[in-house]
């Protein structure tokens, strides 16, 4: 390793994720057409345990950035790719989409994109199944996963009968059960209603508390990401514009205006606070908020 | 501060009710009237019966009980293109509307089987083309240009209709923050010019920085209606319905005295009332 850069930490087996130098742009719609840089040589590493959220605008890179996680791109996408991913060990250059998949697992944004089976217990074992897993041994774990999210007792429902919120605890229940250390979430919530978005959260919630997982949540809630993460990245046009603590991040006004996100209210009123009084105060729950203002 | 109910109704449930076909009884009972130049935000949860209400008002459902009037003409004596014609409603997902060459041609077809003059035709789609600031992407067809476009492009399409009330079903879904700003932005302007707007969100956030009035629907039934404000500060009745006001009104239930009822909308509000205010005295 080179290892002269400054995003290598100090113990770099810690890392379950490394991304090195990666520059990459999707394959040329047209020929001779050239297109667009998605990444130009993005460092990022997340360390074993670590929830990381990651918001950014529209086309900031994103899902591009959770397809190369996994390894679809390059293989299945194709297009020039530079630098390394390196996830728990393994190069994804190579290694193939279905090793990856042991140890990453993503759920995406639509529910319904990654629903087929008739019911909720095939579906949750589809995943197994293909990874060879004993079928006494399925059953015991698909009874576990479900129970994580709540949503046991209904083994032969058709997943599609479901509400938003249930089905996308499904989709995350499939996931779990083949055990990844790293979960990859793309904005699961953002099709859902407050009900459904509340369950999908307070399913997250658990994972981080009682699995010792790795979790990356692409999302625009900001007030939820202020509660669940250790650590928030902004990401716009492919760059890395802020990297730190909800609290640090939420109150990177720059950074912040830079992406055009939305933050937590309290984030905004204390530096609205901060403008009149000359304080340096980061809220990023109502109790901060009212411990200082009921003052 | 209240509705002002001195304007003319555009929209009239009264007594609505239906009940489908497999018996389920979506609408109990709603009495409600939409006044001209009303900005309302639509609230309630998936099974409210919000789709259902809003399917009556533009023909898509009869009522099974009750009717509706729509500028004091009663609904079930209007053809549906009629009613299409004043009241414009758009979907959640672009993609379920749009589907011609060009954006220029998207935005005439619905004044084209509205029987619009094509003089009128080319006047109402410049309109909507300048209103959404899409004039640009006139000639660019509408299914390759990014979501955010899209969803433009289908407002447009059905405010070219020049419709008296426009409905509009999660508009800012799938947009980003920034983008979302500038629709609402543009929202914001059709009501100024006197257009009445009903919105449907599960966005408080956007409710309280944008609309006027507020309802809520709970079980087919309409358990809130008011102004904004008195809406979004009635936190006990919104809990009911599983709703969370936005942080700045819960922040200023717990900083003001039990009897106030009314909270600041928005962050700039909430600035003005509980810091800049604090300071001067």
């Amino acid at each position: 390793m080179s290892g002269s850069t400054e995003n290598v930490t100090q113990n770099p087996s810690e890392n379950i994720i490394e991304i090195r130098n990666l520059t990459y742009s999707y394959p040329a719609y047209k020929e001779g057409e050239v297109p667009p840089i998605i990444f130009d040589d993005l460092n990022l590493s997340v360390k074993k345990g670590e929830f990381v959220s990651i918001m950014g605008p529209t086309g900031a890179g994103k899902t591009t950035l959770c397809l190369a996680l996994n390894g679809i791109i390059p293989h299945v996408c194709g297009g020039k790719f530079l630098g390394d991913i390196i996830i728990n060990g393994m190069n994804t250059k190579e290694h193939t989409i279905s090793e990856i998949a042991k140890v990453l697992g993503i759920v995406f944004q639509d529910p319904e994109s990654q629903l087929f089976c008739m019911t909720i217990a095939d579906e949750v074992a589809f995943g197994m199944e293909n990874q060879g897993v004993p079928v006494d041994l399925m059953h015991t774990k698909v009874q576990r996963v479900l129970e994580e999210v709540g949503m046991t007792g209904r083994d032969d429902t058709n997943p599609f009968h479901l509400s938003g919120g249930q089905k996308q605890r499904i989709a995350i229940a499939s996931i779990l059960s083949m055990e990844p250390s790293i979960l990859i979430l793309d904005e699961p919530t953002s099709g859902l209603d407050p009900i459904g978005k509340k369950e999908v959260f307070s399913v997250v919630d658990r994972l981080k508390r009682e699995r010792d997982m790795t979790i990356l949540m692409i999302e625009q809630e900001s007030e939820r990401i202020a509660e669940f993460s250790d650590r928030v990245i902004l990401l716009n046009n492919g760059h890395i514009v802020a990297d730190g603590t909800p609290r640090e991040v939420f109150a990177n006004e720059e950074a912040l205006r830079e992406c055009g996100i939305s933050t937590p209210q309290v984030s905004e009123i204390a530096l609205r606070y901060n403008d009149e009084y000359g304080t340096d105060y980061r809220f990023i729950t109502m109790d901060e908020a009212l411990a200082v203002l009921k003052k | 501060m209240s509705i002002d109910t001195t304007k003319d109704p555009v929209l009239q449930a009264i007594g609505l009710e239906h009940t489908y076909d497999n018996g389920f009884q979506a609408l109990k009972g709603i009495d409600l009237t939409i006044y001209r130049g009303d900005y309302i935000g639509l609230i309630g949860q998936n099974g409210s019966g919000k789709t259902t209400m809003i399917k009556h008002f533009n023909g898509l459902l009869r009522p099974t009980k009750g009717k509706i009037l729509i500028n004091g003409v009663d609904e079930a004596t209007m053809t549906i293109g009629k009613i299409s014609k004043q009241v414009g409603f758009v979907f959640q997902n672009p993609d379920h509307q749009i589907f011609c060459p060009s954006v220029s041609e998207e935005l005439a077809f619905g004044p084209k089987n509205c029987g619009m003059s094509p003089g009128e035709i080319k006047d109402s789609v410049e309109d909507a083309l300048e209103s959404f600031k899409i004039t640009e992407y006139a000639n660019h067809p509408p299914a390759i240009l990014g979501f955010g476009l899209r969803r433009k492009v289908s407002l447009a399409a059905v405010f070219s209709c020049r419709p008296t009330v426009f409905i509009m079903d999660e508009p800012t879904v799938g947009l980003d923050h920034r983008s979302a700003r500038e629709l609402l932005d543009i929202v914001g302007e059709l009501n100024s010019n006197g257009c009445t707007i009903i919105l449907i969100t599960h966005d408080m956030r956007v409710i309280c920085e944008n609309t006027k009035r507020g309802i809520v629907l709970r079980s087919g039934k309409l358990i809130l209606d008011g102004t904004t404000r008195e809406v979004m500060s009635n936190i006990e009745m919104l809990e009911q319905t599983q709703i969370r006001p936005p942080q700045v009104i819960e922040l200023s239930k717990e900083l003001s005295p039990p009897d106030v009822r009314e909270f600041p909308l928005t962050t700039d509000e909430f600035i003005k009332k509980f810091i800049k205010a604090k300071k001067a005295m």
